[in-house]
C-alpha cells in the first residue's frame, strides 16, 4: 500500500564500537515529530563479522554486537511505546542470538514483547556452501581455515518483515544501505525495480550508515573546518520524501553541524565510481545530485539517479592468517631520533630472516609511510626530540612472531641510551577475499520468533 | 590571469576524507569556493595525485570529477599494503591520506587568494 508520508529514519551508530549514548536523543527528535520513524544502529565492518564468529566458537550464545545491550537498554522501550521500529546488522555473526537477547532485554525493562524478526541467508560459512565459495575465488580461496563467509545482501527480507509486523528487525551482514532502504521500501510501497527511488532511499542510507560522520564527526580541523559540541555529537536523521529524496538533520540541542560539507564529504565516503555505486539493490549515481543547505543544521539532497541491481553478490571471505606482533619503545631529548633510529636497525638485524619488519619513527614518519621503508628511508634523519619507534611483522607461526616482543623488550637493556616505554602486542591475524556469487546462489528471508 | 601567483597546499583550497575498501583507497577532495574550482580541477590531476603518492606505489589512481558538488573522488588501487587485514601500518585503513593528498603544492593567482581557507 502506498504511503504519500515522509518517513524519518535515525541512525544512532555508526560502527562497531560507536558511541552507545547517542540514540536517547535521536528518539526524542523521532517521536516529537509525530512521524513514522525507524532507528537503525549499523555496526559491522569489514573485519567485525570475523571477530564474532570467533566470539562464537568460544560462546555458542555470543557472536552478536557486545554492546548491544549499551545501545538498546536505554531506548528499547520507548521505542516500542512509540512504534518507532528497530533496524540493525547487529545480529552479526548470531541474529538469532541477539534477537532472543532482545526479547529478553524487554521484558527486563517492563517493555511488551516486541516483535522481533530476524533475516537469515548473509552467512554462508557453512560446509554447504564452501563448493560455491571455491568457484567463485577460483586461486583466491584460502587454504587457510576460513572464519567467516557472508554475502552483501540487501533490503528485500528487511522490507517484508517490516510488513509483517516486526518491531524489530535483526540482520547480519545486510549492506549498510539496506538498512534505510528496507524501511522506505516497506513505508512508501515502491516497486522493486524503481531504482530512481531506490538509488535515493540507498543514498540516504549511504548518509546515515556511519553515525555522526555525517553530522559533524570525522570532519573537524581546527582553523579549517570548527565543530561545536564534539563531546555530544548529534547523530543523523534523514527525512525521507515519497520519491526517495533525502533532508539530513540532527536533533536539536546535541553538539554537531550538519552543512553542505558534511554532508559532501560522506557522500563520497567509501564511494568509488560516483555514477556507478554498487548495492546489493540498485545502482546509485550520483553525478547528478544536487546538495544544498535548507535551514539550521538541515541539508536536502536531491538528484540521484539508479540504474538496475547487480546480477551478483559481493561476498567477504575471513581466514586465519597466522600472527600479527608489534612492539614500541620511547625516546626523547637530545638525538632521540638517532637513538630511535639505531634501535630500529638493532631490532632489523635481530630479527633479520623472521618476516620483513615495518618499522615508524612516531613523531617523524609513521602513518604516511608504506610498509616496505621506502617513505621513511626517503626521508633525511632529522634532530626530533621525542620519537616512538614502533615496529611490526606478521607470521603464520606464534613462536617466530612471538620473537618480535621479545626483542624491542631486550632494548631496556641492549639498546640505545635512554629508552623507555615499551609495550608490546600479539593478535591473531586474519586474511580477508572477496568475491561475487550470482544472486540466485544467495537464499535470502526473515523468521518472526514467537 | 594575473602575473602574480602563489603556492599554497591544496588544504586551502578544498577538503576531504578518506575511505577504504579493502586494498583500496578513495580520497574525495571539494572545493571550499566555487571560484577554485577550475584550477583544483586544472592542477590535481591523476598525474599530480600519482606523483604526490609515489612512495605508497599505488598501481592506478582514477580521478572522477563532480561539477555539480564541486568535489572530485580520487580512487588509488594497491595503496593500502593488502588493506585492514594484511598492513602492517598503524593506520591500516589508510585512514590519514587524505591528509597527504591536501598537502599537494597548487599555484593559485594572487587575485583568488581571498578565497583561501584558513589563516592568511
Amino acid at each position: 500500500m502506498a504511503n504519500r508520508s515522509p518517513l524519518l529514519i535515525g541512525c544512532a551508530a555508526g560502527f562497531s564500537g560507536d558511541r552507545t549514548d547517542a540514540a536517547t536523543p535521536v528518539v526524542q527528535a523521532l517521536v516529537n515529530s509525530g512521524r513514522p520513524a525507524v532507528l537503525i544502529f549499523e555496526t559491522l565492518a569489514e573485519r567485525t563479522l570475523a571477530l564474532a564468529q570467533l566470539a562464537r566458537r568460544t560462546n555458542p550464545d555470543a557472536g552478536y554486537e557486545p554492546l548491544l545491550d549499551d545501545l538498546l537498554r536505554p531506548v528499547l522501550a520507548q521505542c516500542l511505546q512509540h512504534g518507532v521500529r528497530i533496524v540493525s546488522n547487529f545480529g552479526a555473526a548470531n541474529p538469532q542470538g541477539a534477537a532472543l537477547r532482545i526479547q529478553q532485554l524487554a521484558a527486563e525493562l517492563g517493555a511488551r514483547r516486541p516483535r522481533v524478526a530476524v533475516v537469515h541467508g548473509d552467512d554462508l560459512s557453512g560446509p554447504q556452501h564452501r563448493a560455491l565459495l571455491a568457484q567463485a575465488l577460483g586461486q583466491d580461496m584460502p587454504a587457510q581455515p576460513i572464519v567467516s563467509a557472508n554475502a552483501y545482501i540487501g533490503a528485500q527480507p528487511i522490507a517484508e518483515a517490516l510488513r509483517a509486523g516486526a518491531d524489530i528487525v535483526v540482520c547480519g551482514r545486510v549492506a549498510d544501505p539496506s538498512l534505510v532502504l528496507g524501511p522506505a521500501l516497506a513505508h512508501f510501497g515502491w516497486q522493486m525495480d524503481d531504482w530512481d527511488r531506490m538509488a535515493r532511499a540507498t543514498m540516504a542510507g549511504h548518509l546515515l550508515e556511519c553515525g555522526s560522520q555525517v553530522t559533524g564527526g570525522y570532519f573537524a580541523d581546527p582553523g579549517y573546518k570548527d565543530v561545536p559540541g564534539m563531546a555530544c555529537l548529534g547523530y543523523p536523521i534523514a527525512e525521507i520524501d515519497a520519491d526517495g529524496h533525502c533532508t539530513i538533520t540532527k536533533p536539536a540541542g546535541t553538539g554537531g553541524r550538519v552543512d553542505e560539507r558534511t554532508v559532501k564529504e560522506q557522500l563520497l565516503y567509501e564511494l568509488h565510481d560516483p555514477a556507478a555505486y554498487l548495492t546489493p539493490d540498485v545502482v546509485a549515481d550520483i553525478t547528478s545530485a544536487r546538495v544544498a543547505q535548507a535551514g539550521s543544521d538541515r541539508v536536502r539532497v536531491e538528484g540521484v539517479r539508479g540504474h538496475a541491481q547487480p546480477p551478483s553478490l559481493k561476498v567477504n571471505v575471513c581466514f586465519e592468517s597466522g600472527w600479527f606482533a608489534e612492539g614500541e619503545i620511547s625516546y626523547a631529548g637530545a638525538r632521540a631520533e638517532a637513538r630511535a633510529r639505531l634501535a630500529g636497525e638493532v631490532l632489523r638485524e635481530r630479527l633479520a630472516g623472521v618476516a620483513p619488519l615495518r618499522i615508524d619513527l612516531i613523531g617523524v614518519a609513521s602513518v604516511f609511510a608504506d610498509d616496505a621503508g621506502r617513505w621513511r628511508e626517503a626521508q633525511a634523519p632529522g634532530d626530533a626530540r621525542d620519537v616512538r619507534l614502533r615496529v611490526a611483522l606478521q607470521h603464520q607461526d606464534h613462536a617466530s612472531a612471538q620473537r618480535l616482543v621479545r626483542e624491542v623488550t631486550a632494548l631496556y637493556c641492549c639498546g640505545p641510551a635512554g629508552g623507555g616505554g615499551v609495550r608490546t602486542a600479539m593478535r591473531p591475524r586474519l586474511g580477508t577475499v572477496s568475491c561475487l556469487v550470482p544472486r540466485e546462489a544467495v537464499s535470502t528471508g526473515f523468521t518472526l520468533l514467537d | 590571469m594575473t602575473d602574480t601567483a602563489l603556492t599554497v597546499p591544496l588544504y586551502r583550497l578544498a577538503h576531504g576524507r578518506t575511505g577504504d575498501k579493502g586494498n583500496r583507497s578513495n580520497i574525495s577532495v571539494i572545493a571550499w569556493h566555487p571560484a577554485l574550482w577550475d584550477l583544483i580541477v586544472a592542477q590535481v590531476t591523476e598525474q599530480a595525485v600519482t606523483r604526490q603518492f609515489a612512495l605508497r606505489q599505488p598501481s592506478r589512481v582514477t580521478r572522477h570529477v563532480l561539477p555539480e558538488l564541486q568535489a572530485m573522488n580520487f580512487v588509488l588501487d594497491g595503496v593500502l599494503d593488502g588493506g585492514v587485514n594484511d598492513a602492517l601500518n598503524l593506520d591500516s585503513h589508510g585512514k590519514a591520506l587524505s591528509f597527504l593528498l591536501l598537502d599537494l603544492p597548487v599555484q593559485v593567482p594572487a587575485a583568488l587568494a581571498q578565497y583561501l581557507a584558513g589563516p592568511q
